[in-house]
């Protein structure tokens, strides 16, 4: 079936005249419709416009005009990335019917490039949370088990590349939010290095953090799509200058002699079924012939305290946008400018959302900014430099994704902290700016998708590819 | 635990308004997270700088600052929800 294949598959097909983008594009549409009612994906569909990009797309390679080797492959994209073709509403009562006038620069890109927009896909409610159960629209269900959640936030991006309903997704990872939704969901996400693709038109939350990604079946797939979107954009000040590799073509050096390194805080209270899911692939990278090494990340169990204090003060920040005045929401009940800000605000946001603006604005608030936000800064510098000399004897780390495979659905909604903490394993990686991806990786004893994480230093995330990609390979055999 | 005084100060510094719900809601839920969160206070960092970004550039201009015309300032004012007027939006009073 055609929503089945890989964004590489239906490249090759397409070159070779097999299908047509529009064939591609009719098939998901099909699938969507049939099965999206449950599992709750799509937030918005773009199907007309879908249907007009893929006759073009038809069009172009009629006349032998292709734009590139993913010409014509429809996607979706996480409800934070601006499009002019669907509206966007980071999936919060805030932005109801907010329909942005420009496009991020990641989609421009992927629409230079000939993609066809399927639609936007749920989230948690401004990407905060892990679950996508915060999302104004309802949770997202796993395909895999409607039980269970998705993960979260790019839940919606997950769960619609697992069930088939888009060759791929854009999903963003602040602390964990494109690595743990695929892992719950058995497909593959690649965080890259922050600053390696454009935050420009991505709604922000945490601005030091955020960083958009692709969410794929493969790590093939993701290279496909990182290379189209990855490189320094004008428009943000942030993304860095360095040339992008040819992703595709890294991936298929073998990893021979690579230098693996466990960290060992990582090992103390794992379940057995994590554990095990570990010395597995280990295994299987031994007989790829990598080499593995101990190591030790000391400040790790720091880093969740670190990421929610900084977080929520990045937030902050961010949030004070949504004031009534521009867009969005506006209270109906404004007798003045004081209540159109905090009654609209009041609204509009929902319970985690002011939760973390309000943790934020304490812990930058007079007598408090040196205690929680400044500390929180230093830590953030030692945790980096556990990287940087960890990084000096190896080229990977190995490392769960998450403590356990998808939870159920309203099992961790009664203590904010319960979620945080299940970010454990990402979040060290997104305070340090370095890459890493989740790769699908076994299967939980109640069936449910496993996965497990590497990271690299930064603007290593071809090796990451690399060795996902080889890995995905050798398994297959 | 901090006190109702607190969270409404943290509200107002933040221009949200809270329900009597909420005030209690988050007095509990940000006095477990700020507690959870000292923590940090029990690392050494005497001498450790601080980590604002993780990119480390410096002085990031766009190259050839040209004027051309953006043109779309008729969708952006469409955004608001507010009444336009000359090309401005309209707001309440801010000064009684």
């Amino acid at each position: 079936m055609l929503v089945q294949k890989t964004m590489a598959e239906l490249a090759e097909m397409l070159k070779n005249g097999e299908t047509t983008s529009r064939k591609i594009t009719e098939a998901y549409i099909t699938e969507i419709e049939a099965k999206d009612a449950e599992i709750n994906s799509f937030v918005h569909k773009s199907y007309d416009v879908a249907r007009e990009m893929a006759d073009a797309s038809d069009a172009r390679r009629a006349n032998g005009a292709e734009f590139g080797k993913l010409d014509g492959i429809p996607v979706n994209l996480k409800d934070v990335v601006c499009s002019v073709e669907a509206p966007t509403t980071a999936a919060s009562k805030m932005l109801q019917g907010f329909k942005s006038p420009y496009d991020a620069t990641v989609w421009k890109r992927m629409k230079n490039a000939g993609m066809v927009l399927l639609g936007k896909v749920n989230t948690d409610e401004f990407t905060m949370g892990s679950s996508t159960g915060t999302s104004f629209y309802g949770i997202t269900k796993n395909p895999h088990d409607l039980a269970y959640v998705s993960g979260g936030s790019s839940g919606g991006s997950a769960a619609s590349v697992a069930a088939n309903l888009s060759a791929a997704s854009i999903g963003t990872d602040t602390g964990g939010s494109i690595r743990q939704p695929a892992h719950f969901c058995g497909i593959t996400g690649l965080k890259p290095t922050y600053g390696r693709v454009s935050r420009f038109g991505m709604i922000p939350m945490a601005s030091s953090l955020d960083c958009p990604g692709p969410m794929a079946k493969t790590a093939e797939d993701c290279a496909l799509l990182l290379e189209v979107i990855a490189g320094k954009d004008e428009y943000d000040a942030t993304s860095l200058p360095d040339e992008v590799p040819k992703y595709s073509e890294m991936i298929k050096k073998e990893i021979r002699g690579m230098r693996i390194g466990i960290p060992k805080e990582y090992f103390e209270n794992l379940n057995d079924e994590t554990r095990g899911i570990l010395e597995s692939a280990k295994q299987v990278l031994t007989d790829m012939g990598a080499v593995f090494t101990e190591i030790s990340l000391p400040h790790t169990k720091y880093a969740p305290a670190v990421y929610y204090v900084l977080a929520p003060s990045e937030i902050s920040a961010n949030m004070s946008r949504y004031d009534g005045v521009r867009f969005g929401h506006k209270s109906e009940k404004a007798t003045n400018l004081e209540e159109m800000y905090t009654f609209s605000r009041g609204e509009g946001l929902g319970d985690e959302v002011k939760r973390r603006i309000m943790t934020g604005t304490y812990a930058l608030s007079a007598g408090y900014y040196d205690a929680y936000y400044k500390k929180a800064q230093k830590v953030r510098t030692l945790i980096k430099n556990d990287f940087d000399e960890v990084f000096k004897t190896v080229d990977v780390i190995l490392s769960p994704v998450s403590p356990s495979s998808a939870f159920k659905i309203g099992e961790k909604t009664g203590n904010p902290l319960e979620m945080y903490q299940e970010d454990i394993f990402t979040i060290p990686s997104n305070l340090a700016g370095l890459p890493g991806i989740a790769l699908p990786f076994g299967k939980s004893e109640n069936g449910m998708p496993l996965g497990i994480q590497l990271l690299a230093p930064q603007l290593s995330e071809g090796i990451l590819l690399q060795v996902g990609h080889q890995m995905q390979a050798f398994m297959k055999k | 635990m901090l006190t109702r005084q607190e969270v409404l100060h943290i509200a107002h510094l933040a221009r949200i308004h809270l329900t009597e719900e909420e005030i209690t809601l988050f007095q509990r839920d940000l006095s477990s997270i700020l507690d959870w969160v000292s923590v940090l206070q029990e690392v050494d960092t005497e001498n450790v700088p601080e980590t604002s970004q993780v990119t480390g550039l410096q002085n990031v201009t766009r190259k050839g600052d040209e004027i051309s015309v953006y043109g779309k300032e008729k969708e952006l004012l469409a955004q608001s929800p507010n009444e336009i007027m000359d090309h401005q939006i309209r707001i309440p009073n801010i000064m009684d």
